[in-house]
């Protein structure tokens, strides 16, 4: 670190050591910090840290909006063990990321190899690719949900029509929900994954390429043995980036088909969120928190991981 | 005061996103300096390779327009599509007829033009908020870094780990039974802009940027006198244009992109922002009318991207997985 400015400056406009009494450290601008931070320590205070431990208390109460909370011990946490409903919303949230790993993971790499290769107008492939993300994400859900409609006439059904395909049922079936809410959030979330592996692709010594070639290794050769080995870094970031996301999927259940049919897309989310709020007498808050700790315990060691990595990669 | 505080005092140091996201340390379209990929420019001269290549990249470029800009393009021509046309010929390429009466339906009938107004308004709030907490946050934890200032940096590193969804149901009840302030927020513009302040993604990324500024100007205008007030607004602020416009843009869009917790705590439909309106309308609207809602829920978001284009292909991929 270096020099402590406010030291500095009391030194040279006071040119004596610093006074330890509480005047004196208001007088050194102590009192005019302490207000610099309050915006900072109000917002966080209130708004991350009180919810943070809160969250960790309620999981242990039985809390409603009309008696004081009481604790319950672990009571909460083996209602929602043993709720029949999170087996199947765990196994929904772990195929949403299967799926999401075999359509949406490779496919921003591929794309983001091939356009690494462009020459000309690269800013215009790159921009078409990042256009879904910043459609928001309701307006999304709903453009596609009507896209999926499931009548011939529906826009994929008549598009698919063209080659003698379907009409397919999309979300309106069980087996067909889950992927076609997976190949929605691909769309929206693909250009994210571009941009940051072209980012990665640019930062790939030549050198290498150029002792490949001398070496005889073709095109593809080079792509593997070269290029994926030396993303394997920014791989395995959004790799984790993405569980952490997959395992959080929200709104697609929510907005394409609530949950259905038949439980076949709720996620573990959703089902935290009908524990609180679908409920219009009140919510069960204390298994809702319970299932969030849960949750939240299993994201933070990935989180923790991800830091780790790109601590570790900008050190070196 | 002095002179020398009026004067910028030093270059803008260019936005050290890179150190945000250390495996993006460029311009995605900016490898001029780059004369190869994996494919050399001697085989970019062999007329097969060329062929090839080039072929690879005109299926691409039409697979991105038709995936990319396809949607956006039919969310358009729907917006202004007689409805009949839209369910028995989603994809003619001219319809009967232009029915503009689709927008003029959805921005006065349906309200758009209200809820519109109040997507703004949560914008605009969550804006000045977040900026005022990143950058006074940012001062105190890089500038004057006081004893304590370890601790609460510390303290916000680690919301980073703390997923999102453990927050929603404890925030939800301290909205409805917010600490010192007796009343609500269920139903208050303020329970939407205030936690959106709550970005641990802002504070590091405003001190890092105040961290690579040079130490000298800071001292200087110590030593010209200026107390913390002065020096944070007429020296630190005006050379932190650059992330300031960072963090605006990414405020605005994810606050336009926020979903579930304006659904919790805004309850009336006369305040509610578009994403929450829009699918509660779903059901009960014309289809050319709801299409045309959707489409005018796009063009802030779109128009933003296309004025800044650079700032959401630089940094954006990493700060938007980090904060979704």
């Amino acid at each position: 670190m270096s020099i402590q400015i406010s030291t500095t400056a009391t030194a040279v406009a006071a040119g004596r050591p610093r006074r330890r009494s509480l005047a004196g450290w208001a007088q050194n601008g102590g009192a005019s910090t302490l207000a610099f931070a309050m915006p900072l320590l109000l917002v966080f205070g209130v708004f991350s840290w009180l919810p943070i431990i809160n969250s960790v208390v309620m999981s242990f109460q039985k809390t409603n909006l009309v008696k004081p909370p009481t604790f319950v011990g672990w009571s909460n946490f083996t209602y929602v063990l043993s709720d029949p409903l999170l087996w199947t919303a765990i196994q929904n949230t772990a195929y949403f990321a299967v799926l999401a790993l075999v359509i949406g993971y490779p496919v921003p790499l591929i794309a983001a190899v091939l356009m690494s290769e462009v020459r000309r107008f690269r800013g215009l492939f790159s921009a078409l690719a990042y256009l879904p993300v910043v459609v928001p994400p309701v307006v999304s859900v709903l453009l596609w949900k009507f896209f999926y409609d499931a009548s011939p006439t529906g826009v994929f059904n008549t598009m698919l029509g063209w080659i003698g395909l379907g009409p397919f049922p999309w979300i309106q079936d069980a087996d067909w929900a889950m992927p076609s809410l997976v190949l929605a959030a691909t769309w929206a979330g693909a250009g994210g994954a571009i941009i940051i592996y072209l980012a990665a692709l640019t930062s790939v010594p030549t050198e290498l390429y150029e002792a490949a070639e001398m070496d005889g290794a073709g095109v593809l050769r080079r792509i593997w043995h070269i290029t994926l080995p030396q993303l394997r870094g920014v791989l395995l970031i959004t790799l984790i980036l993405q569980f952490i996301a997959t395992a959080q999927v929200f709104l697609e259940p929510y907005l394409f088909t609530g949950g259905g049919p038949a439980y076949a897309t709720t996620t573990v989310l959703l089902l935290i969120y009908n524990y609180a709020f679908a409920n219009s007498l009140g919510g069960n808050y204390g298994a809702a928190t319970a299932l969030s700790v849960m949750l939240a315990v299993v994201l933070a060691l990935f989180s923790l991981l991800y830091f780790r990595l790109t601590r570790s990669w900008s050190d070196e | 005061m002095t002179t020398t505080l009026a004067r910028p005092a030093a270059p803008i140091v260019p936005v050290p996103l890179a150190e945000a996201a250390p495996e993006t340390p460029s311009l995605p379209e900016a490898p001029v300096g780059r004369e190869r990929g994996a494919v050399s420019p001697s085989e970019w001269r062999r007329p097969h390779v060329r062929f090839g290549l080039g072929l690879t990249q005109v299926v691409l470029l039409a697979l991105l327009v038709v995936a990319g800009l396809g949607p956006m393009l039919l969310l358009a021509k729907f917006a202004v599509t007689p409805t009949q046309d839209i369910l028995s010929t989603p994809l003619a390429v001219f319809p009967n007829g232009i029915e503009w009466g689709n927008l003029d339906q959805a921005w006065n009938r349906v309200h758009v033009s209200q809820y519109f107004l109040n997507t703004i308004w949560l914008a605009v709030g969550s804006w000045a908020v977040q900026v005022i907490v990143a950058t006074t946050g940012g001062y105190v934890l890089s500038v004057l870094r006081p004893a304590y200032g370890k601790v609460i940096q510390w303290l916000v590193l680690a919301t980073m780990f703390v997923p999102a969804v453990v927050l929603l149901v404890p925030l939800y009840l301290i909205i409805l039974h917010p600490p010192l302030l007796g009343h609500s927020l269920i139903n208050s513009f303020w329970a939407v802009w205030l936690p959106s302040g709550a970005s641990a993604f802002n504070v590091l990324l405003v001190s890092r940027f105040f961290d690579s500024l040079p130490k000298e100007v800071f001292e200087a205008a110590r030593v010209d006198g200026a107390g913390n007030l002065r020096l944070f607004w007429s020296v630190l602020l005006p050379m932190s244009k650059p992330i300031l416009g960072v963090v605006s843009i990414f405020a605005i869009i994810s606050s336009w992109k926020d979903f579930l917790w304006p659904l919790l705590v805004l309850k009336d439909p006369n305040i509610q922002p578009l994403s929450v309106r829009l699918p509660a309308i779903a059901g009960t609207t014309d289809l050319g009318v709801f299409l045309a809602a959707l489409a005018i829920a796009t063009l802030i978001p779109i128009g933003l991207f296309l004025a800044f284009q650079n700032h959401f292909l630089n940094g954006a991929g990493f700060s938007g997985a980090v904060k979704g």
